[in-house]
């Protein structure tokens, strides 16, 4: 097999904010864009990086997800315990200063983990834990 | 109830923002009152809303990040317990020690002298994961001492 990762969902649950969030302030790409209103499929994607890219979906629109599940996972993406994904960077310091900058909600500011990595973490609009590593 | 749902929704959001301050912010003087203002609260109002969606009172997940932290910094073995205690957000080392005591099972000087044997060998990233502290677990035994 020879694979790469194509594409991943993170949910949204606001097609405006989502596109300020992941192309005005972090620079991706727009590469798709259907549906309407709430209902709008974002593909999106680090201009570096055509092979990988993010689908932005509304939440649990299949419809097989139960109504008491929908409001559950909506609920767990407005705490902030859903979705969630990790970015990297060679210049960890300068891009967290850049999203501060940009009013991101700040959830954890550039910091050595014990576990060797420097890392700091943002939310994006719908709840998403953002986390981004540096690379060395 | 779409209106229930969506007043819920935004509640949740608060809270969310609230968690988020402690993460970024727990080695500042924060608490209670100054997260609820922060978030247009009453604090009665967001100690119950906070507990109800994340299981633990603002107050406790603030003490619970700070202890956490103060583990992380011991282990390291290169700073005093009073150093921790300040980095890590407390002004008293007497209420650092007993928060840590209640949550760890021990002082922090002996988790200190304690850790470096207990967890030697051991990778970091593993140390972090089976070392944290879990809430309702207070006083109880270290896992691994």
């Amino acid at each position: 097999m020879n694979l790469t990762i194509h594409q991943t969902y993170l949910p949204q649950d606001d097609p405006d904010a989502a596109l300020r969030f992941y192309c005005d302030v972090l620079g991706f790409e727009l590469r798709g864009d259907v549906g309407k209103g709430p209902m709008r499929w974002l593909t999106v994607g680090p201009p570096g990086q055509p092979g990988t890219s993010i689908v932005l979906t509304p939440p649990a629109v299949d419809p097989s997800i139960s109504d008491d599940e929908r409001r559950m996972i909506v609920d767990m993406m407005a705490k902030g315990t859903f979705g969630a994904i990790n970015f990297a960077t060679p210049s960890l310091d300068t891009t967290f200063a850049e999203l501060e900058a940009a009013g991101v909600d700040i959830v954890q500011e550039p910091l050595d983990q014990p576990w060797g990595l420097r890392d700091c973490a943002v939310r994006d609009p719908a709840g998403n834990l953002v986390r981004i590593i540096q690379v060395r | 109830m779409a209106n229930d749902d969506a007043a819920r929704r935004a509640e949740l959001v608060l809270l969310r923002k609230v968690r988020d301050r402690i993460d970024r912010d727990y080695a500042q003087p924060l608490d209670v009152d100054a997260l609820a203002r922060g978030a247009h609260l009453s604090a009665g109002h967001l100690s119950r809303a906070f507990k109800a969606a994340y299981g633990e009172s603002p107050y406790s997940y603030l003490m619970t990040r700070r202890i956490e932290r103060a583990m992380t910094l011991l282990r390291r073995g290169d700073l005093s317990v009073t150093d921790v205690c300040f980095a890590v957000g407390y002004g008293s080392l007497g209420t650092f020690s007993t928060r840590f005591t209640e949550l760890v099972g021990m002082p922090p000087s002996a988790f200190r002298d304690l850790d470096a044997e207990a967890l030697r060998g051991i990778p970091p990233c593993v140390t972090q994961r089976i070392g944290k502290p879990v809430r309702n677990r207070e006083a109880g035994a270290h896992p691994l001492i």
